[in-house]
């Protein structure tokens, strides 16, 4: 029997819930017996090259990118789990949610303590670079999303055990102590 | 205004219990709250900034920035809505050239959106500068515009006044009492200290006796026997209070204006009746701001009943003491919550306390407190007067006596009725002349909406109980959209935030029944709402997270047909946009938008 296939992503995220996965320590030699790992940061294939079964994706939606390569996501994998805050819920990218883009935009090109030098007064508007949305989007409200996995990061335990129970057909069982965060 | 602002808190002794009434004198007298006058205020006061702040920032009365020298506060509730609020809106901005939310550039006139107002039987209605103005229509605001523009006094912006008491010199308000029905008890025949006379006459725990025997319960809603929370604080040491609670802020009520504008007298004597029986020498009236008219007629009534001892030290010769202050709200719906309106009396936010301690326990200054509604005071008075069994012998077995009715929306006579409880609705609805019915929403927003197959249920605290709003919704009004989307949002805005589920799901709700109305929402999105509804309902402290999904889940349960006409019956549906996401930015950095489709 073939294994089953895991992809994932990081949008608009930090990797820290990619660095959570690696948290899983010893256990990623377990890992790739159980699964194989098609497109992904972590064997740095980059575009899909065939169907995949599980979908992890971490971060939201803030650019059009991202919307695209979820979009592709849920198109190429059966099931497709939200990994971690910024996934869920937006994050810390969504906390611009509220503040006009116009505003965001020039604090971050013109008048930002950090910006330096920019006497053209230039912003990044070349048609190859993603366009910027007009607030962060949880993943939920621009695709299906069959599981969710909550966390900053999600603990390496939690990805484990619910990466683990969807693959081996075993009952998720989660303790408090993996989903407390207070 | 250093000297002005000093000289205000001096006049409140430099109490910071006080803080309520210091923010409100310092925006009337500057039309604002400034961050400088909060500085002045708290180191008057000897508390930080933060603590002026936090109370300011709590009320929608209090503003930083300077409100127009006319502040047009238009009621956004559902009955205003429904009289054709959208058509007042529109008319007001157009005459003044603003928006809603924004100052005319002369600083003439400022247009702001307030929830009810009390006046859902005289719809559209606003407060401009605290004055009174009812069925407005665009006519009526384009002549307030014109006078506005020649500097004229708001008082003389209008001629006619309302009957009885609103017409008294001290009133002078356009507004009308529309008393419908007038029973035997709240809104019959009443002489002025009879009963106090005779409750004096009695022994304080033959007053709290003869209130539990009469079988008088709750008339904000909640019920609770009066007798019981009586017995309950006299039974603790020490000083007391007693408490009116007039913040009457359920959107469609509007019955304790009435009773505030024609029964003062009344309600001051059965607050000093409560005061004798549980032990206590001051009593609070806590007014919601939106009722400021009738403060000088208020205070008159005060002061006349202590030239008559009836207030004051030694009254009618019984060795009793005791004397009532009004507390003013400034704009805030969640003090219509019993320990909400303490801490806004103290002068904090009006955030709900834990409980226990019950105010009768450790309530105003952590003093044992009795708080009970205008309409319970009123009650009282005529109990003591006429006998429990007088009283008991109306109304139903659990329900004793009559109850007050406001009554509003699609209807030939909106006013008050008192009724004795037990009625149907089938004959309420005869009575105030409503066809084509639709739903009655009982109880307000936090109240249940209930359909025409359920009309021969009984108006009673063992069936549909109601602090006295009833709104009927007629067959042409979109349901969902007018009333049930109209309701949620003025949770949202009124949550206190303390609770983070009522914080969080009043807004999540708004958004998803917006969803449902916009029609954007799938049939799962309706069995999400329920089970989000039982969430906020159980883990809210106070009775606004418990009850403010209510028009939800009412209408999902009685109206569900409605729901499922506006959902699609899919497995997922995505109501983003692209072209719309991306068009703020492209604009901003210059380039043109390049969507791909699918």
């Amino acid at each position: 029997m073939s294994k089953p296939i895991v992809a994932t992503a990081s949008l608009a995220g930090c990797f820290g819930c990619h660095m959570s996965l690696l948290d899983i320590d010893e256990r990623i030699l377990k890992l790739i017996e159980l699964v194989e790992f098609n497109k992904s940061p972590i064997d740095d294939i980059k575009t899909f090259t065939k169907q995949c079964d599980i979908g992890i994706i971490e971060g939201g939606c803030c650019n059009s990118e991202n919307i695209e390569v979820l979009k592709l996501f849920r198109k190429n994998c059966k099931i497709l789990i939200s990994l971690g805050e910024c996934a869920i819920m937006g994050g810390l990218p969504a906390m611009r949610n509220g503040i006009p883009v116009k505003e965001c935009l020039d604090e971050a090109y013109l008048n930002g303590p950090t910006v330096g030098e920019n006497k053209e007064h230039i912003m990044p508007n070349d048609d190859e670079l993603p366009m910027i949305l007009d607030k962060v989007y949880p993943l939920h409200e621009i695709v299906k999303i069959d599981y969710y996995l909550p966390g900053c990061a999600p603990r390496a335990d939690l990805i484990w055990a619910a990466v683990a129970a969807l693959v081996t057909g075993d009952t998720l069982n989660i303790p408090y102590e993996l989903v407390k965060f207070d | 205004m250093r000297e002005k602002v000093i000289s205000i808190v001096q006049s409140y002794g430099k109490n910071s219990g006080r803080l309520m009434d210091i923010l409100l004198s310092v925006q009337s007298e500057f039309g604002c709250v400034s961050e400088e006058a909060v500085s002045l205020i708290a180191s008057e006061l000897g508390i930080s900034e933060v603590d002026v702040n936090q109370t300011k920032t709590f009320y929608h009365f209090f503003t930083t920035n300077r409100v127009g020298k006319y502040a047009i506060y238009m009621n956004n509730s559902v009955v205003s809505e429904m009289m054709g609020m959208a058509e007042v809106v529109d008319e007001l901005e157009k005459q003044t050239g603003v928006k809603f939310g924004q100052t005319t550039p002369d600083g003439l006139v400022s247009l702001h959106f307030t929830a009810c107002i009390g006046m859902s039987d005289q719809e559209p209605a606003a407060l401009i500068n605290s004055v009174v103005f009812t069925q407005l229509n665009r006519d009526k605001v384009r002549k307030l515009i014109s006078d506005m523009r020649e500097g004229k006094p708001v008082e003389s912006m209008f001629s006619e006044y309302g009957d009885g008491v609103n017409a008294n010199p001290l009133v002078k308000s356009m507004v009308k009492n529309n008393i419908r029905k007038a029973g035997p008890v709240t809104l019959g025949e009443y002489a002025v200290g009879t009963s106090l006379g005779k409750a004096l006459g009695m022994d304080p725990n033959a007053v709290i006796d003869e209130v539990k025997n009469s079988g008088l319960r709750g008339r904000g809603g909640a019920g609770f026997p009066t007798g019981l929370k009586w017995m309950f604080c006299s039974k603790e040491a020490g000083e007391k209070y007693v408490m009116c609670n007039a913040d009457e802020g359920e959107p469609g009520t509007f019955k304790d204006r009435v009773l505030l504008t024609e029964r003062a007298n009344m309600l001051f004597e059965g607050m000093t009746i409560a005061g004798w029986a549980i032990g206590a020498k001051e009593g609070v009236l806590y007014l919601r701001f939106e009722y400021k008219y009738l403060k000088a007629y208020l205070e008159s009534v005060l002061a006349d009943m202590r030239t008559k001892n009836l207030l004051g030290n030694n009254i009618l010769g019984k060795g009793f003491n005791y004397d009532i202050r009004i507390q003013f709200g400034a704009g805030a719906y969640v003090c219509g919550e019993e320990s909400a309106l303490i801490e806004s009396s103290e002068g904090k936010r009006g955030e709900p306390r834990n409980r226990p301690p019950f105010p009768v326990q450790k309530g105003y200054n952590a003093k044992p407190t009795v708080i009970n509604n205008v309409e319970t005071f009123c009650s009282v008075v005529k109990i003591v007067e006429q006998g429990s069994a007088w009283y008991k012998a109306m109304g139903t077995e659990e329900s004793a006596g009559t109850k007050l009715l406001s009554i509003s929306g699609d209807c030939e006579k909106p006013g008050v009725y008192e009724i004795a409880w037990g009625m149907t609705l089938n004959e309420m609805l005869a009575m105030v002349g409503a066809t084509d019915v639709q739903a009655v929403q009982v109880a307000g927003p936090s109240g249940s909406c209930i359909p025409p197959s359920q009309f021969g249920r009984k108006i009673a605290i063992e069936d549909l109980a109601t602090g006295g709003s009833m709104i009927v919704i007629g067959k042409k009004r979109d349901l969902l959209k007018d009333v049930v989307m109209n309701f949620m949002r003025f949770f949202e805005d009124e949550s206190c935030g303390s609770c983070v589920t009522c914080r969080s799901f009043n807004m999540i709700l708004t958004k998803q029944i917006e969803k449902v109305v916009a029609g954007t929402a799938i049939r799962t999105d309706i069995d999400n709402m329920k089970a989000w509804s039982q969430i906020i309902r159980k883990t809210s402290r106070c009775g606004l997270g418990q009850t403010s999904s209510n028009p939800i889940t009412t209408t999902i349960e009685n109206f569900r047909e409605l729901y499922e006409a506006r959902t699609k019956d899919v497995a997922y549906q995505s109501d983003f946009d692209m072209n719309k996401a991306v068009a703020d930015s492209c604009k901003v950095v210059g380039r043109v938008p390049n969507v791909h489709h699918e």
